[in-house]
């Protein structure tokens, strides 16, 4: 044996235009290693995989596999150089079968099966297809395929997400034992409780650059969460200071023991008018299927919604905005018109009940658009086609549409993702502002630090759960950071 | 997002002509005129400028007769182009509308055979709507179907109608034949018609949820639209469209047949296109296609002078849809 790492990467560098997603990142990966790579949202993590797992070709830096140049170039060839991974996301064809499947990926049929049964899953026939199979058993698969495949280095992509507590347990036990027998693991997770049953090292990485590695042991989350955290971007100081008064009456919006399918399990809150209710979570916690709901987009698979204190059921959005519940999604391209002038944009609104469906009133339209390009100043020099404005511009047009029909209750998924600081330093205080006017704001966004910009009160929910209330306005990040992680220190309210 | 100023002239020229989009139509429309008329000195403009002036009325009013009927049924590509869907049971309501109109008329008059073939095409698109707003089967497929089932409802009508004989309405031969002042007087149904089409395409609420369905339906269902209710009434707009266009066909051929106005319907869809209307929904003008309309009727002017042999024509008449559409959607970046 010598003494080359399993997989060694230095100075790894990507670009998107003019997007840094990672100046200076690296990781090593010894015989018989487990090392959690972390990181906040938008840190680089998942740039980073998939340049280690071949999908994409990094800028500058090398990946040294066996301490032999893998020129990754593409999955395949990361799979035939040793590096296996398995995404959160099954990556089998659901209209055929298991052992087509495998068959497929070249897949030696007897370690596989030895595989399966060894992760606890008894009842799978090969000829099962894969699209009526439970997600949890894909991860099952997609993990013993993986294993079969015989890799040097294993890496593990959020793939507990969403799997239930047993077979956590049984899928740590298995890749604890393979890796004190030689195997190198990659674990890409947000969850501590694994991590630190799991892993041997951290290896955290910070605005696409790698800031260090933690020996895992008593007391590594709080050094992990301190270098996620790092310098952090100032974001302005917030500039309504309004007392926070806990507030009383009937809420705008009461969400009772709220679940859907796939990941959001048990939720309940209450947002009041004048409000700003933050959202605190990592990536793919229920957030999505939260706001799908109150959206009108999904129906809830249990729970209830009361708006004003009257039980409501969405079959379509329209329900909802006819309810005051008015969405901005994360996604601007989900929420725009893109071919289409602002002024249709913003106007969408007005024309959707069949009554409207008549002349349009151009003058109240052109008032109340107006008004709402005034209020968010958007700027409107690059006229015609939405797509040809700026991000946050485009932003501000989805956010708009709403301010130009009037805000009773906003769902505001992620509004700031992917925009500039200018533009987030307009959307705050707007947000505060609409709250003041008697709005109740639902805030999600994946920055922690916006929530004590922005909010009053946040909600942390963590694997579908709502795990804490805290109040945001004197939130530091740190505690922001430790409640996404689910590292509450018991003071939770309800 | 790109730099304005920075993009490479061509880049620069097709995004101009995306923008004004009747421009390179109309300078075509006239290139194909002087084809025209350099190919026959004299068809367009008469040697001697007698009482016609410059232009012969009597070749320009021929040019927009046969070009109404064809650019009635491109308001129905148009419309549902817009939502990203297209309507391919036009010209099987058309001929069905035509129909059921000459037969019904012999037996119970003209008032109640109008209505009845009107009604017609209303029940086609309605069975349209369903199927593309609440079943969500494509359109395409849809259309297709519901445009089979009524040829064979109509060869089914055809045999118990059988010794009715038809009859064509005076009031549609007025319309599909006559002329005033050179003109032709289908201008007069056809006139409000256009404008009835750009007021709605452009100054209802109906018509920006076409371009929201076309543009983005996520968006558009966001924002609170019933999909389903837009799909419904735009069909049925475009089978009533198809069967009004049917009742003008009928009085300018002045007889009936089972496929009478089957042909116009691939030239329906070519002067949408033609028009710059975007077959993946969110772009379109009715000018445009109304200019396209009139670009296929001179080609077929062209092809007819050339005195080819009908199956040849039909043929190249494909050929050139098919390039010309090729040629526009390369230059203007539009699909």
């Amino acid at each position: 044996m010598t003494d080359t790492s399993l997989l060694d990467a230095s100075g790894i560098a990507k670009s998107f235009g003019a997007v840094r997603a990672l100046t200076e990142a690296r990781l090593t990966v010894d015989r018989g290693e487990v090392v959690a790579l972390m990181g906040a949202n938008g840190a680089g993590k998942s740039t980073f995989v998939k340049i280690l797992t071949g999908a994409l070709r990094p800028d500058a830096g090398r990946v040294l596999i066996r301490g032999a140049e893998a020129s990754v170039g593409s999955p395949a060839e990361a799979r035939r150089s040793g590096l296996v991974p398995v995404y959160q996301e099954p990556s089998l064809i659901p209209d055929l079968d298991v052992a087509d499947n495998l068959r497929l990926g070249d897949t030696p049929v007897e370690p596989f099966r030895a595989w399966v049964a060894e992760l606890g899953i008894n009842r799978l026939k090969l000829s099962d297809m894969i699209g009526e199979l439970p997600l949890a058993t894909l991860r099952i698969l997609d993990l013993a395929r993986a294993l079969a495949a015989k890799p040097d280095v294993l890496l593990l992509d959020e793939m507990t997400a969403a799997l239930p507590t047993d077979l956590v347990e049984r899928v740590l036990k298995v890749v604890r034992a393979e890796a004190d027998e030689g195997l190198g693991v990659i674990y890409v997770s947000h969850r501590f409780a694994e991590i630190s049953q799991l892993c041997d090292r951290a290896s955290v990485l910070r605005d696409g650059r790698t800031v260090g590695d933690l020996p895992i042991e008593p007391g590594v989350e709080d050094r992990a969460v301190e270098l996620m955290l790092g310098q952090t971007l100032d974001l302005g100081a917030r500039e309504t200071s309004g007392a926070v008064t806990r507030k009383t009456g009937t809420p705008r919006l009461a969400v009772r023991t709220l679940a859907a399918r796939p990941k959001l399990s048990d939720v309940s809150f209450d947002l009041y008018p004048g409000e700003v209710l933050g959202v605190v979570a990592l990536e793919g916690q229920g957030q999505d299927e939260l706001f799908e709901v109150l959206a009108g987009f999904e129906r809830p698979g249990a729970g209830t919604i009361q708006v004003d204190g009257v039980p409501v059921r969405f079959s379509h959005p329209a329900d909802a905005i006819a309810a005051g519940l008015t969405f901005v999604p994360g996604n601007r391209s989900e929420a725009l018109l893109s071919q289409r002038p602002v002024r249709e944009n913003v106007a969408l609104p007005f024309a959707a009940r069949l009554r409207s469906w008549g002349q349009l009133k151009l003058r109240r339209e052109r008032e109340r658009v107006g008004y709402a390009i005034d209020k968010l100043q958007i700027d409107t020099r690059a006229q015609g086609e939405v797509q040809r404005l700026s991000g946050g511009n485009q932003q501000k047009v989805t956010i708009g549409r709403w301010i130009a029909t009037g805000v009773e209750t906003l769902l505001l998924f992620d509004p700031t993702r992917g925009i500039d600081v200018r533009t987030k330093r307009q959307i705050y205080p707007l947000v505060r502002e609409l709250a003041e006017n008697g709005a109740a704001v639902l805030y999600y966004t994946s920055e922690l630090a916006e929530i004590p910009q922005a909010c009053d009160r946040a909600v942390v929910i963590f694997n579908g759960r709502v795990v804490d209330v805290i109040d945001a306005s004197a939130a530091d990040e740190a505690t922001l950071m430790r409640a996404a992680y689910g590292l509450t220190n018991g003071a939770s309210a309800a | 997002m790109s730099d304005l100023s920075t993009d490479p002239p061509l880049v620069r020229i097709g995004r101009f002509l995306r923008d004004n989009p009747m421009i390179p139509l109309l300078v075509f429309l006239f290139l194909l005129i002087a084809v025209l008329e350099a190919m026959r000195p004299g068809i367009v403009m008469p040697v001697r400028a007698g009482r016609d002036g410059l232009i012969s009325t009597f070749w320009v009013g021929n040019l927009i007769k046969f070009a109404i009927p064809l650019a009635m049924l491109a308001a129905c590509q148009v419309l549902t182009m817009l939502t990203a869907g297209i309507d391919l049971s036009v010209g099987v309501v058309a001929t069905v509308s035509a129909f059921v109109c000459a037969t019904l008329s012999s037996i119970w008059g003209v008032a109640p055979a109008v209505l009845i073939a009107l009604a017609a095409g209303v029940m086609v698109g309605l069975v349209n709507g369903f199927g593309v707003g609440v079943v969500r089967v494509h359109p395409l497929i849809m259309t297709l179907g519901t445009g089979l089932i009524a040829t064979g409802c109509l060869q089914v009508y055809q045999r118990l109608v059988i010794n009715a004989g038809s009859v064509v309405p005076d009031f549609l031969v007025w319309l599909g034949v006559g002329r005033t002042l050179g003109m032709p007087n289908g201008l007069v149904l056809f006139v409000p018609f256009a404008i009835f089409i750009l007021w709605l395409m452009r100054y209802t609420g109906f018509g920006r949820l076409l371009f929201a369905l076309g543009s983005n339906e996520r968006a558009a269902k966001l924002s609170g639209v019933r999909a389903w209710q837009v799909y419904i009434a735009l069909y049925v707009l475009s089978g009533f469209i198809a069967a009004l266009a049917g009742l003008l066909y009928l009085g300018m051929i002045r007889q009936t047949s089972l496929s009478l106005a089957n042909p116009l319907l691939l030239p329906s869809v070519a002067a949408a296109v033609i028009g710059g209307t975007s077959i993946f929904g969110g772009r379109g003008s009715y000018a445009g296609a109304i200019i396209g309309a009139l670009i296929l009727r001179v080609l077929d002017t062209m092809l007819t002078l050339m005195q080819m042999p009908e199956g040849a024509r039909t043929a190249l008449f494909g050929v050139i849809i098919l390039a010309v559409t090729a040629l526009y959607v390369r230059i203007t970046g539009a699909r």
